[in-house]
């Protein structure tokens, strides 16, 4: 009688949750802590209303998409035209947070914070620099006594939007970084160590002197790690901060309707330079309209309530601009 | 109908039974409750007993030995169809060219089909010698009482997930091999060629020590069991002819069990060759051939590990389900190889010491 009314009490609970909307997302990694407080915070507020996300990566968020067997996608790098293209249905790209990269070194006798500029960056990471006390580096740094070790790059060996960020910005930089290597989540690295993961990279830079690697800025952040300053369009040194990221997103000239933008190197004056949108895929049409209207809801509440939330994440807000752009951007879902 | 048909035959066969007498009774009230219960039982146990689920238990057993083959059929079968776009653009260059540039979409897995072989090898030559004197010791020299604590340490090592010999690899492995190893290497085997260069402690090296400890727990364990196997009278022989305990566990010992100490071995080498998390997190990731263990190398597990989840081209996911392709296949050359070896090993050899 009393396993009966267990059973009872388990088959009305499964009507209970299957009465509650359930929407799916897959995607990138990066943003993963922000959105599942987003998805967390907006079911708090409305019940009925469950957003689920699987952090599977940035390239498994869009073959999931483009195959529907999920709501939305998610992404770090913007999709390709040939993606695009290769999609059965309009996506629209909606910018949700900032992220960026610094440089993290560790040079044996240096404390204080290294300046870098692009091309320096490029010139390491393709092995053309290969001493810490080299001219080049020197030039932007004077007053630090840079002592005569070798450089040791340290590099991302999984896949991932951090590397799509830096060799972005690395490429805009430098020609010869833009014809030899290019950019992607994984690149032919010309020299170096690959280690997997931000805690790879971090540990193995901590370890090696010498080292210099990049990580994400929340990963530095959250771990107290130093990191250099690097030079912007404008000629400034910037140290990476959520001001500096967010300054980076207001000073992009032309924000293209479909937000699919790089905003490395951004012109701005504060603008640090290795910055990046991280991007939520959405349909513009979908097969369930109200999955469509509560979704739309909750875009709406993430550029505003929502955006309230990232500092404490260490995640860049959008700038103002930018959200009411895409404000007008979510009256297109229908 | 079956069992009417049946039912004379097992009464045949029944009375092997002690109380075969009190069944035959046909018109005795008094011991039917007692004795027919057990003979209908029998009867219905029996009829279970019969060429029909003798067939049904074949047809079932068959069908598992198949679904092994089909799984690995079908695995083969995808594996081919999602790499044809690599396969078609490379061809067998694939095998044979050393760039792995997912930028240009330039892919040739040479590099990481080395890394492959070259640090399970490492593993083996590493680990073979201490597991096998591991075993030895357990199971000939050992006093009892440390015996079961020694077994139960190794096997624990096997329990260990690799993630935390990765871990160990980076905080612990590698700044040893950097600050000490590597020098020492460098400074008196630096002429093989083998230990030079930048000592980064990570790298093709580390990756293999560190396989050779995973590996350590199998190799030794089956090995234990083989030398366990082997009849006490094989030592005792050996000794009656005036053998030293060296000779013993030479001629006695590791001669009978050279078969199954092969398959630990093999078993060992086939874990080497597909492990992914420790040897990605100490390799150094990087796809080139050198000739110096302590250069970074890479292996076709991590390659996929590393660069799948956030593979987005076509041609990129396809390169990379053709590296699983190539590491399928190494695993069953390697298999049949080992398998032909104890087979030319075992020739000649009794049975029983097969493990």
């Amino acid at each position: 009688m009393k396993l009966l009314r267990l059973l009872a009490a388990i088959v009305c609970l499964t009507v209970l949750c299957s009465a509650e909307e359930n929407l799916n997302g897959a995607g990138a990694t990066f943003p993963y802590p922000i959105y599942s407080k987003w998805f967390n915070e907006y079911h708090k507020a409305h019940p009925d209303v469950q957003i689920n996300y699987q952090s599977i990566g940035s390239g498994g968020g869009i073959k999931q998409l483009q195959s529907k067997t999920v709501d939305f996608g998610a992404s770090d790098g913007p999709m390709s035209d040939q993606q695009l293209q290769a999609t059965p249905f309009k996506v629209l790209h909606i910018p949700t947070v900032l992220g960026a990269v610094v440089p993290t070194y560790n040079i044996p006798g240096i404390s204080s914070e290294l300046k870098f500029t692009g091309d320096v960056l490029a010139d390491i990471f393709l092995g053309n620099i290969k001493k810490w006390n080299d001219g080049r580096i020197a030039k932007a740094n004077s007053g630090v006594k840079l002592p005569d070790t070798d450089i040791i790059v340290v590099h991302r060996s999984d896949g991932s939007g951090t590397s799509y960020i830096f060799t972005d910005f690395l490429s805009k930089v430098s020609d010869t970084w833009k014809t030899k290597v290019g950019k992607n989540t994984a690149v032919n690295w010309p020299v170096g160590l690959g280690a997997k993961g931000n805690e790879g990279v971090a540990g193995q830079v901590k370890q090696t002197e010498g080292a210099i690697g990049y990580v994400e800025l929340i990963y530095a952040l959250q771990n107290n790690m130093s990191y250099g300053s690097v030079q912007n369009a404008a000629g400034q040194f910037i140290r990476a901060s959520l001001d500096s990221v967010t300054a980076a997103a207001a000073s992009v000239k032309e924000m293209p309707d479909d937000f699919r933008v790089s905003i490395t190197n951004a012109p701005g004056k504060a603008a640090y330079p290795i910055s990046s949108f991280t991007w939520l895929l959405v349909p513009t049409n979908w097969s369930d309209k109200t999955k469509e209207k509560t979704f739309v809801d909750f875009l709406n509440w993430m550029i505003s309530g929502g955006q309230g939330m990232t500092t404490a994440l260490n995640y860049a807000p959008l700038p103002k601009p930018v959200v009411e752009k895409i404000k007008a951007r979510i009256k297109d879902i229908k | 109908m079956r069992a009417q048909i049946k039912l004379p035959v097992k009464q045949d066969s029944a009375p092997a039974g002690a109380e075969s007498p009190s069944s035959n009774g046909t018109g005795a009230a008094a011991d039917k409750p007692l004795s027919l219960v057990p003979a209908a039982f029998k009867i219905k146990f029996q009829t279970k007993n019969n060429a029909f689920a003798d067939g049904t238990f074949r047809t079932l057993v068959i069908l598992c030995a198949l679904s092994v083959m089909v799984i690995v059929g079908l695995i083969a079968f995808e594996l081919v169809r999602q790499s044809h776009l690599s396969m078609a653009k490379f061809g067998f260059k694939f095998l044979s060219t050393s760039i792995w540039d997912p930028v240009a979409e330039n892919f040739g897995a040479l590099p990481a089909i080395y890394g492959t072989l070259v640090s399970s090898l490492l593993a083996l030559v590493l680990a073979v010698p201490l597991s096998l004197g591991t075993a030895l010791f357990i199971t000939e020299i050992c006093p009892r009482r440390l015996r079961g604590i020694l077994s139960l340490l190794v096997e624990l090592l096997a329990a260990i997930p690799s993630v935390i010999y990765g871990l160990w690899g980076i905080f612990f492995l590698a700044p040893l091999l950097r600050t000490e190893g590597q020098p020492f290497l460098a400074r008196y085997f630096g002429w093989t060629g083998l230990f030079e260069g930048p000592k980064y402690g990570i790298g093709m090296l580390a990756a293999g020590i560190i396989l050779a400890i995973m590996i350590l727990p199998i190799i030794t364990s089956i090995s234990r069991e083989v030398m366990l196997a082997v009849p006490r009278q094989q030592r005792e022989a050996a000794l009656a002819l005036g053998a030293t305990r060296w000779e013993v566990l030479r001629i006695a010992v590791l001669r009978n069990a050279r078969a199954g100490i092969f398959g630990a071995i093999i078993l060992g080498l086939g874990r080497a060759i597909g492990e992914t998390m420790a040897v990605t997190m100490v390799i150094g990731n990087r796809p080139e051939i050198a000739r110096s263990l302590f250069a970074p190398g890479y292996t076709l597990a991590s390659m996929i590990a590393n660069e799948f989840s956030e593979a987005t081209s076509d041609m990129h996911l396809s390169a990379l389900v053709e590296v699983g392709l190539v590491l399928f296949a190494i695993t069953l050359i390697v298999n049949a190889i080992a398998q032909f070896m104890i087979w030319s090993i075992t020739r000649g050899m009794p049975a029983r010491n097969i493990a």
